[in-house]
């Protein structure tokens, strides 16, 4: 393997923390997403298992796209991401301010903290019924479980990114004679705008989690309702097609987070 | 009257268990335009004064007085430079060293004359840090000695009355530290302010200081005061001469005799000791 014309000594890419060129990273990631993708085509075609309970990649892409010519795939995917938007802005207008306050005061802290990580261990999904009994099964309610599930761990993370503001920082700015609002205007929340947007990035999750949920439970459109309806008339490769495609509305959603952040703060990039 | 007198200052850190007091009876007068130096081992509370001064700690006893006013909260008339870590990452040079006059601005609605007269200001001091080649990058590009320089413009902006150092220079290696100290002392001279400087260097203390205020810990209290006997102007050189090197002797021997550390045996002494005790 050694390639004596070239006197490199770049580290072998499996030292532990070592490097990967981006060529090799991509690789990798082809490898990893190519595999099990290969093994699920193999096992639809060995025949062991009935075509209704595990179908084959192509039947699922046929049917994702007789989903988006014939049916109302482009319906169902819209009132998802409707719903996940406004659940997620909704626990996002609320939680940053709060988030900040908890952050920078520590009697707000005392005050919210306890009582948000108490509501935090209440499983989200447990809230379906009484939302159900309050807000009917409208958009209200899955907007509802959806802020349910995203908002106090929200808060409870912004917090944590504000309290990481270097206390140097602050002191900086207290030497120059900052009030208390420009500390928090102009310190704390642009010191922990990179942090934030990766909580963002995270909850956003979340919230699809929740999305899906709900939708199993109260609704009459969306992609979970599409998979809850295609259970009960044995339509696997719609199930199958329904789940991947959450799946890759989450990966572009998280993509364009991250893009986000190299874009807005190319500050925070740089490490050592 | 002195620029800044320290009357009877104490200070006593209350933890969950016990209360361990950080300074006791500390009385010191710094006069205009001086630049002193605070030098000791840790635990003798240079940090914790400085800080007093700076109105981020508060005293547990005694008077601080500033420009005749009493200390008790920080202000922009005390400026402060920091070990590390407390430049803005997402503001450039130049916005850094103005950060101090945008606060002023948006506070008063200055006119645009004002804001011009602070935009002169700050590229003065980008000068005389020499750092205009840089004025629109980012902190994470530049060198550690590259920050501390826009730490010391930000501090100079707001022209404080004070200008208080907090090892500044700790985290530097040796070229670049004293690259800094003639930097700082060129500072000294063109904006004569006065300027309190905490190290544990005891070189930097004599090199940069007019006097140096040598503190001892348990608790922490001032030990002695050394005028340096160097002309005004410093130079590189005078590292060499008998009377910097006598003087920083003097102060090694103090310091050990305050501890009463002189050698490693003796701190392995010491820990067994208090190893026996407990």
């Amino acid at each position: 393997m050694s390639d004596t014309s070239k006197a490199s000594t770049r580290p072998g890419i499996w030292r532990i923390a070592g490097q990967l060129s981006r060529t090799q990273y991509w690789l990798f990631a082809a490898l990893g997403l190519f595999i099990p993708f290969a093994l699920w085509a193999l096992y639809a075609a060995s025949g062991w298992v009935d075509a209704i309970f595990m179908p084959g990649p192509w039947s699922v892409a046929s049917r994702l796209i007789t989903w988006l010519v014939e049916d109302d795939l482009t319906a169902d995917t819209l009132i998802s991401i409707y719903r996940v938007a406004t659940g997620f802005a909704l626990s996002a207008a609320l939680a940053l301010p709060l988030g900040l306050l908890i952050g920078a005061f520590r009697p707000v802290e005392a005050l919210l903290e306890p009582l948000t990580d108490f509501i935090r261990y209440m499983p989200a999904v447990a809230f379906i019924p009484l939302v159900m009994l309050w807000l009917g099964i409208g958009e209200s309610a899955k907007i509802s479980i959806i802020f349910i599930g995203t908002f106090f761990q929200m808060v409870l993370m912004v917090a944590e990114n504000v309290r990481l503001v270097p206390m140097a920082q602050i002191e900086a700015a207290l030497t120059m004679g900052a009030t208390r609002y420009e500390m928090i205007r102009l310190v704390l929340a642009q010191s922990a705008r990179p942090a934030i947007l990766d909580t963002l990035r995270i909850t956003m999750g979340w919230a699809w989690t929740y999305l899906v949920v709900a939708e199993l439970v109260a609704a009459n459109s969306g992609l979970g309702y599409a998979i809850l309806k295609a259970q009960r008339y044995l339509k696997t490769d719609t199930i199958f097609a329904g789940i991947i495609l959450i799946g890759l509305i989450g990966l572009v959603m998280d993509q364009g987070f991250r893009w986000l952040h190299r874009r807005l703060y190319p500050w925070a990039q740089a490490r050592g | 009257m002195s620029k800044v007198i320290i009357q009877n200052v104490g200070k006593v850190f209350e933890r969950a268990a016990s209360s361990i007091p950080a300074l006791e009876n500390v009385n010191l007068s710094i006069e205009d335009n001086e630049f002193i130096t605070l030098v000791g081992a840790s635990g003798c509370g240079k940090s914790t004064l400085l800080r007093i001064l700076a109105g981020l700690e508060y005293r547990t006893s005694g008077t601080v007085l500033c420009d005749g006013q009493n200390i008790s909260t920080p202000g922009a008339d005390r400026a402060m430079v920091f070990q590390h870590y407390s430049l803005y990452p997402w503001l450039s040079v130049i916005d850094i060293i103005k950060f101090s006059r945008q606060l002023k601005v948006n506070r008063e609605n200055l006119s645009s004359s004002d804001v011009e007269a602070a935009s002169g200001r700050a590229e003065a001091l980008l000068n005389l840090i020499g750092l205009n080649k840089v004025r629109d990058a980012y902190p994470n590009q530049l060198s550690g000695g590259m920050q501390q320089r826009v730490a010391i413009a930000r501090a100079l902006m707001g022209r404080p009355s004070i200008l208080l150092m907090d090892e500044p220079f700790g985290a530097l290696d040796s070229q670049t530290r004293e690259v800094m100290h003639d930097l700082i002392l060129h500072i000294h001279r063109i904006e004569k302010t006065t300027i309190v400087f905490v190290t544990h260097d005891v070189e930097e203390a004599v090199y940069l200081g007019q006097r140096v205020v040598l503190m001892q810990p348990r608790p922490g209290r001032i030990h002695s005061i050394f005028p340096v006997p160097l002309p005004a102007l410093r130079t590189q050189d005078m590292k060499h001469g008998e009377a910097f090197r006598t003087l920083r002797s003097e102060i090694l021997a103090r310091i050990r005799e305050s501890t009463g550390i002189t050698t490693d045996l003796d701190m392995l002494e010491q820990l067994n000791l208090q190893s026996a005790e407990s």
